[in-house]
């Protein structure tokens, strides 16, 4: 996967699948926790992104298992790239793929990069992945959360119903709408902390 | 949560715009949006669909998404569903020529023989 965006295209697509109607995605910035020294001269910073979902969650034997490319539910065949590709991309740049999961309850995703790693994938077009996720699961409530140290945005489609009303979700232009709020938050939140949000 | 009046805004403007249209006989695109669809570029593909219905104005089209449909190698995939239930499989897709479809297929309801699954498997 190029970016981190089409991660979270991908990775969702799971929570769809366990039956999730709520799909809380977050992506932020940290300080790594062993760096983080009030007079250290250089910090340095995860890009962390989290994934939960209210889903049918997985058995525990699964879950351990879940990040291995032959462990899949799909019928098609005997083999599930979503996970492994993103702890890859997550190990590639000093990070981690973390799964928690409780059957019935939901499962938790979290993917953390060094920010600063030469091989860290870039963030990517992270409005476009939330405006086609709403568009073809408008029935689901979606809450996206972007922080960094200072900023913070939030949008959660279960308000933007409210002031709709009759209005749907997938409407042109209420996806439009989402995708600039998000692309502002993004540019926002993001903007002079990671090099390619300008 | 900022601008409540924008979507005050936006509503009153869908509103004018809803005129009395019925969900039914739509036509529906379906993109695979599986880890193989994504990975090989699905996503811009799925973008340019979007934004050549907005773009037309075309009404009575949905766009969505689906999981792996088996034939990976074939990705990015996009099944074009007419209003009377025909089928039509497109393969190995890029943003251009999912232009292409909907303003053949989808406007002119001439679908594009050479990038459907027949002419490709030939």
């Amino acid at each position: 996967m190029k970016d981190i965006s089409l991660h979270l295209m991908d990775i969702v697509q799971n929570s769809i699948s366990a039956g999730a109607d709520k799909i809380i995605l977050r992506i932020w910035v940290e300080p790594k926790q062993d760096t983080y020294q009030e007079n250290s001269a250089k910090i340095s910073y995860n890009l962390c992104c989290e994934i939960i979902d209210n889903g049918r969650g997985m058995e525990p034997e699964f879950a351990k298992k879940a990040a291995d490319p032959f462990k899949t539910t799909r019928k098609t065949r005997n083999i599930g790239m979503g996970l492994p590709l993103l702890k890859l991309s997550a190990e590639m740049a000093g990070g981690e793929l973390i799964l928690e999961s409780e059957l019935n309850k939901g499962t938790r995703i979290k993917a953390f990069f060094d920010v600063d790693s030469i091989d860290r994938i870039p963030l990517g077009d992270v409005a476009s992945t939330v405006k086609m996720l709403v568009m073809a699961n408008p029935d689901i409530t979606w809450n996206i959360w972007f922080s960094s140290s200072g900023e913070e945005f939030e949008l959660d489609t279960d308000e933007i119903k409210k002031e709709l009303e009759d209005i749907p979700l997938n409407n042109n232009a209420v996806l439009d709408w989402i995708e600039k709020t998000v692309n502002d938050g993004i540019r926002k939140v993001f903007g002079g902390v990671l090099d390619e949000v300008r | 949560m900022k601008s409540v009046e924008e979507l005050k805004a936006l509503r009153e403007k869908a509103l004018k715009e809803l005129s009395i249209r019925d969900n039914e006989n739509k036509t529906r695109i379906v993109v695979g949006m599986a880890t193989c669809g994504i990975a090989a570029g699905a996503k811009p593909v799925m973008n340019a669909f979007v934004e050549e219905v907005a773009k037309r104005n075309i009404q009575d089209v949905t766009v969505t998404m689906t999981g792996c449909v088996g034939i990976c190698r074939l990705e990015p995939i996009a099944d074009v569903i007419d209003s009377n239930g025909e089928k039509t499989t497109y393969v190995k897709l890029t943003p251009e020529k999912a232009r292409r479809i909907v303003a053949e297929h989808i406007v002119n309801k001439k679908p594009v023989i050479e990038y459907t699954i027949g002419a490709a498997e030939k």
